[in-house]
């Protein structure tokens, strides 16, 4: 395959930065979005232009380090990670699109790495069940609800990409915010801290200059591991007891 | 104290007389004999308790007072911080990611064991102990191995109070499963993302310490270089990889948990970006390198597509529990659809080689018996080179038998993930699998205590040789890297520290300035050889070396070309290397030029390891030590121990020290799944 | 770099969900108006004396207890407060939104977002617009296109056999439909009500039935004056 790629080059954050046009042949199907590129570096090298930064690490869709938003879409055309995102889904002579996240609260870095630590201190702020080492009780004397057990599963995978925020209008992180609030909000253990946790970790995400949610959905479509809108519903829910509870 | 027994050049080979094969002979030099300052003695089953008592305290008004610096935010690195920030010390945690929370630890699939025995299927710490120490073919140390299977259970509670979402019962308990050729149920897992589900709650447990004060963290940095002052670590360099800032940290204790080094072979399930930087400067340091060599090949990923493949995929082991392996018994038939080949003219290997286990042996035995098949010439899949690599793994049987919607809710993300990568459907077509590196049994040395022969360098997780010995189990490492985080180093470094603080340390202490001189001079050096070649080129072409003479089968011919082969690619790589860009950014194909120039270095100590090592022991097999019917062959007189290599310096040859194993509690036995 | 800290005792009565909140709550009260509001209208099918006495009767509910017209300025002044909660919450989100990403991406495309998703903030201020016109139309009579008799019915006949002032109406209603088709849904979930797929659906469904109903109904009016049925 043969592609012309429009690539947003950055040197450092002060830098204004603007996408620039790159050929690149050889490409085979059974590449990785991130194999490809790592083509156009081999080749950037030899040329004597510095190679394109971006973020990745594990390429195989686990991690979240990997963010890109390639022709107008977060993580591509399929629901999946960039780095499982492979060139099979792309045709021969197309034109292809890449972006770093936008949003104010992921200020880029250089090229198409940008800065999620946001994320982080959203998670320090409340995302975590207060259990310090050696004072657990035996696992099996607080029984789970198979259900709510596997519901707190299903959006705990969530792999803290931020590509919900790069999908939103609103660059809001409630899909993200939401998913950990329902992954320990229902289970027995994360009862105690339930209102607590919410109130802060809301407030550590309006602080971070993230936008609010008008539920338009853009988070889950966009979202590698399918976490479902309702997460939003139950964290709103939850922040909703949590002022009734005086917080 | 062993650490002090520095290795003085002109001695004479060590214990020559008990030797009959010395392949590596000219490639080493013979040290003094090792054994662990801190090994405990007594009734096995009571060693750990009597420890924890003996090991003296830290009076909490003190540990604030007492900084320590730990390098990794895996399962080892984030459990031990967490942990360690809740007792009150001042901890400084680094990873080279955007995130803890992306530590490798993130990617495994299968599960984490513990002797819970929740089935009642007759398990028992003193069973998940003996099969750990079996598995790894009776080269670990057994106190250690012990204490791992004694706070295995520990571990399950602490998750489960994090909030870690357990498989469960359909009663609201835990769930277990059997996994990687073990008999007893003691998995515990979150279907196939149980590493993500764990590291999590070690990171989540150490946000909230960052929250409280107690930790701080440093993410995206990249430790460079140990800082040892008079013999004892005091702190690192590391490189802020945003703003390209060389800094210094220091500290009471250091602690490295910086994961595995299976990237040496380029291709390996490894994130991109595992490396052995922080081990390997700290191997050049003074602490030793234990059993090197040591490899575990997967039997079940996903096989190589093409020349541009950037890393391999591993699809979780608890398939075997279903599938069926098999190959064409036909040459010919390679490349025929699957489907159309009859049962007969099928051969199901395993089965047939090893009645007992079938599809389950062993991860060596399974990956052996793939490359072999290969190697016969009755691999399938595309042709890559000249071969076809690769070996179907069948569902077809599993899917009559137990119904599709079982096999779905089994194993529907990794036949997602199948699908998604190779474009093939396995409901539909078998799958097909071959090895690929996985897992390192080897790293710093340490004693019972995870202290390196440093003092106040302890080592943790994949980092460490530790406790797997010459091969590890399924479900084994997140339980290590859990067990040393949250229960086992928080126990002995307390010991250590009971002598601190230490006296300050300046950033112009004499040991610091060097340090850092040195790590700004690496780097200037990378930028300016201006050769031809990327850093990624050459790590490429170590990775074959390594795959090909150092890989799954070892011989001494084969070890001696790697080893001349990488001294080449060494020489090359310091005059051809090009690294654009500067130094004060991003830079990220600065970082790849460090790590790789560390990985060659590893590189040549691993063939040497492994051409000492005479024997097929776990992971190593040596072509030259096989039984009649081509199994693995062990010489526990002449090496049942751990060896333990010490630096010797840019141009000479690495010393090697023994420490010898010694089994009190278990029988050595010749492994046999016959 | 990104240099926020952590945020110490921040009240949760003050965040984005708690202003999304108030608008959820607010806009359930335009729709209970809107129901209600729509009912009354549809009596214009029942002629001029039906019509103005039901108008009249408005003023009168709950006398003696209330004085005339006093249920009327309770709604009104509960709309009027509920309108500026539901704008200045509107307006307020909308500034942050802008905040949470200056750089704009140079290709976007958009795969889930339902148009009347998309139109929720220049629809609404439309709506805005339009209840400025509808009030001083209908209630303050300060524009009296057709006319401005005292009968409530005559003034409606009366300005809807105006093509313009229909069609007005008619947009209005139009940006009416899309705004309760994602309103309703968004409000459910702001509430935190849909908390599994079946809810969502529903939600959505409910969405849907409202739009058709209220923004419906109330078209049916102008539509039918200038069909020369209502006169
Ligand atoms: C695909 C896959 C699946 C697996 N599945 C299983 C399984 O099912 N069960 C099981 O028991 N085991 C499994 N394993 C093995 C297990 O996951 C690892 O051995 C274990 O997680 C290692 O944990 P760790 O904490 O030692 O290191 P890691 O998790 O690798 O963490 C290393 C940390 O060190 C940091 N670091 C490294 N170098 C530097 C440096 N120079 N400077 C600063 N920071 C640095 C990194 O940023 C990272 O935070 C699997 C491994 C792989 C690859
Ligand atoms: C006065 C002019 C109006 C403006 C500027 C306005 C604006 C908005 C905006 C921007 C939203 C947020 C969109 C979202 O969250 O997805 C919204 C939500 C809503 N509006 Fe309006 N609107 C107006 C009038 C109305 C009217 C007349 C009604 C009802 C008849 C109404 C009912 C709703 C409802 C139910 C919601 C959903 C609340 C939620 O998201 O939780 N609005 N409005
Ligand atoms: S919710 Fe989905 S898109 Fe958002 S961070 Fe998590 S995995 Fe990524
Ligand atoms: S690189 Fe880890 S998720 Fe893509």
């Amino acid at each position: 395959m043969n592609l012309t790629l429009k690539i947003w080059r950055q040197q450092n954050p002060a830098d204004k930065g603007g996408l620039k046009t790159y050929e690149l042949g050889g490409v085979s199907e059974d590449m990785s979005f991130l194999e490809m590129l790592d083509v156009l570096n081999e080749q950037l090298n030899e040329t004597g232009e510095e190679p394109v930064a971006f973020d990745h690490d594990c390429r195989e869709g686990i991690c979240g380090s990997c963010a890109l938003m390639i022709d107008g879409q977060a993580h591509g055309p399929e629901v999946t990670t960039t780095c499982q995102l492979h060139m099979r889904s792309f045709k021969d002579g197309q034109t292809i699109t890449i972006e770093p996240w936008r949003a104010d609260a992921f200020p880029v870095i250089k090229d198409l790495v940008t800065d999620r630590s946001a994320f982080d201190r959203i998670i320090q702020a409340g995302g975590y069940i207060s259990a310090n080492t050696g004072s657990a009780p035996e696992a099996n004397s607080v029984p789970a609800p198979r259900d709510k057990a596997t519901r707190a599963f299903n959006v705990a995978t969530c792999i803290g990409c931020g590509a919900c925020v790069a999908a939103c209008p609103n660059g809001s992180a409630s899909l993200f915010l939401g998913a950990k609030i329902t992954h320990l909000g229902e289970l027995p253990q994360g009862q105690p801290e339930r209102d607590g946790r919410v109130a802060s970790m809301v407030a550590q995400h309006d602080a971070e200059g993230f936008g609010g949610c008008t539920n338009i959905g853009e988070c889950t479509a966009a979202c590698p591991k399918e976490i479902p809108l309702d997460v939003i519903s139950q964290l709103n829910k939850d922040l909703r007891t949590a002022i009734r509870h005086g917080h | 104290m062993a650490g002090s027994t520095l290795h003085d050049g002109s001695s004479p080979l060590n214990q020559a007389a008990k030797q009959t094969s010395d392949d590596a002979h000219g490639y080493y030099v013979a040290g003094e004999p090792l054994v662990d300052p801190v090994t405990p003695t007594g009734p096995i089953a009571d060693r750990w308790t009597t420890r924890r008592f003996e090991n003296r305290l830290v009076n909490p008004a003190n540990r604030r007072k007492l900084d320590v610096i730990i390098v990794g935010t895996g399962l080892a690195g984030g459990a031990a911080a967490a942990t360690l920030g809740e007792a009150g010390y001042n901890v400084k945690s680094f990873c080279y990611q955007d995130s803890p929370r992306r530590a490798h630890s993130i990617a495994a699939q299968g599960g984490i064991n513990a002797a819970k025995n929740y089935k009642e299927d007759g398990d028992s710490v003193f069973r998940l102990f003996y099969d750990t120490v079996k598995g790894g073919d009776y080269r670990s140390r057994e106190s250690n191995v012990y204490r791992l299977a004694e706070v295995s259970t520990n571990i399950i509670d602490q998750c489960v109070a994090q909030g870690v979402p357990f498989a469960r019962e359909y009663g609201g308990l835990l769930d277990n499963r059997s996994f990687g050729g073990v008999q007893v149920s003691r998995t515990f897992y979150a279907r196939g993302q149980t590493g993500q589900q764990l590291l999590l709650g070690a990171y989540q447990a150490m946000e909230r310490q960052v929250a409280a004060g107690t930790v701080t963290q440093y993410t995206r940095h990249e430790m460079l270089e140990l800082i040892v002052k008079d013999g004892v670590a005091r702190g690192i360099v590391a490189r802020d990889l945003v703003s390209g800032e060389i800094e210094t940290h220091l500290a009471d204790a250091v602690v490295l948990a910086s994961g595995g080094y299976g990237n040496v072979f380029f291709l390996s399930t490894n994130a991109m970006g595992c490396n052995v930087t922080a081990t390997w400067r700290a191997h050049r340091k003074g602490a030793y390198m234990a059993n090197p060599c040591y490899t575990q090949i997967h039997p079940t990923c996903i096989p190589v597509s093409g020349e541009h493949q950037s890393k391999l995929t591993l699809m979780s082991e608890s398939l075997r529990n279903d599938g069926r392996i098999w190959v064409p018994k036909k040459v010919e038939d390679c490349d025929k659809d699957p489907r159309d080949i009859p049962e007969e003219d099928r051969d199901y290997y395993l089965e047939r080689i090893y009645p007992a286990f079938g599809n389950l042996v062993p991860r060596d035995i399974a990956s052996r018996q793939a490359k072999n098949v290969c190697d016969e010439g009755r691999g399938v899949g595309p042709l890559v080179g000249d071969f076809r690599r690769g070996v179907y793994l069948d569902f077809t049987d599993a899917i009559e038998r137990m119904g599709a919607d079982v096999v779905k809710e089994k194993y529907d993300n990794l036949f997602d993930m199948y699908e998604r990568i190779t474009g093939e459907n396995p409901y539909e077509v078998p799958m097909r699998i071959y090895p690929a590196v996985h897992y390192v049994m080897g790293g710093l040395w340490v004693d019972y205590h995870l202290q390196s022969n440093i003092p106040g360098l302890f080592v943790t997780g994949e980092a460490n040789f530790s406790d797997h010995g010459a091969n590890r189990l399924g479900a084994s490492a997140l339980m290590q890297g859990l067990a040393d985080g949250y229960f086992v180093l928080p126990n002995t470094i307390r010991d250590y520290l009971a002598d601190g603080p230490f006296e300050k340390i300046t950033e112009d202490d004499e040991a610091v300035v060097e340090a850092r001189r040195s790590v700004e001079k690496r780097v200037e050096t990378f930028l300016s050889i201006n050769g031809s070649r990327s850093a990624d080129s050459y790590h490429r072409e170590l990775g074959h070396i390594m795959w090909e003479y150092c890989g799954m089968e070892r011989s001494e011919e084969g070890l001696r070309k790697a080893i001349d082969m990488i001294r080449e690619l060494k020489k090359d790589f310091w005059t051809d290397l090009k690294v654009l860009g500067t130094a004060d950014s991003l830079n990220q194909s600065l970082e790849k030029a460090g790590r790789v120039a560390d990985f060659i270095e590893l590189g040549e100590l691993m063939c040497i390891d492994a051409l000492n090592r005479r024997e097929s022991c776990g992971g190593h097999f040596r072509a030259e030590s096989q039984t009649e019917e081509g199994e693995a062959l062990r010489h526990d007189e002449e090496f049942a121990y751990v060896a333990a290599w010490e630096f010797g310096g840019e141009d000479g040859s690495p010393v090697l020290h023994k420490e010898d194993l010694i089994y009190t509690a278990i029988e050595m036995k010749q492994r046999s799944y016959k | 770099m990104a240099t926020v800290t952590a945020v110490k005792n921040k009240r949760s009565s003050r965040s984005t969900i708690a202003l999304k909140l108030l608008m959820a709550l607010s806009g359930l009260i335009f729709i209970g108006y809107v129901l209600a509001h729509m009912y009354g209208n549809l009596k214009a099918f029942s002629g001029q004396e039906a019509f103005d006495s039901y108008a009249e009767h408005l003023r009168t509910i709950g006398e003696p207890l209330l004085p005339y017209s006093g249920l009327l300025w309770i709604i009104r002044i509960v709309l009027l407060v509920a309108l500026a909660v539901h704008v200045y919450a509107a307006y307020t989100l909308w500034a942050r939104a802008g905040k949470a990403r200056t750089t704009k991406y140079a290709v976007t495309k958009r795969v889930n977002s339902t148009w009347s998703s998309k139109t929720m903030r220049w629809g609404g201020t439309a709506l805005l617009l339009f209840i400025v016109f509808h009030i001083l139309h209908f209630t303050l009579r300060v524009v009296t296109p057709g006319s401005n008799s005292d009968s409530p019915y005559e003034r409606l006949v009366g300005s809807f056999e105006i093509w313009w002032v229909s069609a007005i109406y008619l947009v209005a209603m139009a940006a009416l439909a899309m705004h309760l088709r994602h309103g309703t849904w968004s409000a459910a979930q702001t509430l935190g009500l849909t908390n599994t797929a079946s809810a969502r659906r529903n939600a959505n469904l409910l969405g849907y039935l409202l739009a058709v109903v209220i923004a419906g109904g109330y078209s049916l009016i102008p539509v039918f004056v200038l069909a020369g049925v209502i006169s």
